[in-house]
């Protein structure tokens, strides 16, 4: 398995959960690192589901959104779902303005998330 | 603006580097917790001066090192300005594709702005387009 320095990785099920560790996502240089460790994750390890927490994300910029749609976009390509969950309430509004939470499923929790993947 | 009662200014240039400015950020996040400006308005001023800087070094200079930007900051316990020149060709902000139509909900760039706007109070561009002054007022919540 590959070695991630952005990211924890576990699995429940068919759902690939990924823990995002930075608390800051904003750094143009990991953002890129962390855009082509997700990639990694669907393109190179064949993951399906995969569950966003962003528990320990205390802050990101548009730049990481974009990373996010494009993730989304590679998940679907592969006949997958994407799901964010524990995304506190600045981050959300950050979600809110750019109309993003209409596009990504996004709960409150893992476990609520991962149930909304058997449904 | 000149009424204002600022107590803290700088005035600095930085390389068309990422992560350049990092330290004037980290400078003036510090300053405005020092003045005790709540969270929310730190996390604003925090997102919208990320976004300013990162369009300033890669789209306006287009990362040429060879080029700077020069950023001015005023704060005051109600009311912080700043303005971030970069030396690019400049842009019409009214030309960005509105992020929030759903046909361009799935572009992964073009939510700078639109961010910058939500975040500041006022936000202006000047001269061809290579200038943003962004402005925040103290949020009520937070006003001692």
């Amino acid at each position: 398995m590959a070695t991630h320095r952005h990211f924890e990785v576990s699995e429940v099920g068919d759902v690939t959960v990924v823990r995002l560790t930075d608390r800051k996502v904003v750094d143009e240089a990991n953002i890129q690192e962390l855009g082509k460790e997700l990639f990694g994750l669907v393109e190179e390890e064949q993951r399906k589901n995969l569950l966003l927490n962003f528990a320990g994300v205390g802050f990101l910029s548009s730049s990481a959104l974009g990373k996010l749609i494009t993730l989304d976009k590679k998940v679907k390509a592969h006949g997958g779902k994407l799901k964010l969950s524990n995304i506190r309430p600045e981050i959300y509004e950050v979600f809110a303005i750019t109309k993003l939470n209409k596009l990504f499923e996004i709960k409150d929790d893992e476990a609520e998330a991962l149930a909304a993947f058997q449904s | 603006m000149a009424e204002e009662s600022w107590t803290w200014s700088t005035t600095q240039v930085i390389p068309s580097e990422s992560g350049a400015g990092k330290r004037i950020l980290d400078e003036i996040l510090q300053q405005l917790g020092s003045q005790d400006w709540g969270t929310r308005d730190i996390f604003g001023v925090h997102l919208a001066m990320e976004e300013a800087l990162v369009n300033a070094i890669k789209h306006g200079n287009r990362c040429d090192a060879s080029k700077s930007i020069q950023v001015v900051c005023r704060i005051s316990p109600r009311r912080m300005f700043v303005e971030i020149r970069d030396e690019g060709q400049g842009f019409n902000p009214e030309c960005v594709p509105d992020c929030t139509n759903p046909e361009n909900l799935e572009i992964p760039s073009g939510r700078g702005v639109l961010l910058m706007r939500s975040f500041m109070s006022k936000v202006e561009y000047s001269g061809k387009g290579n200038c943003v002054v962004m402005i925040k007022e103290r949020g009520e919540e937070d006003a001692a």
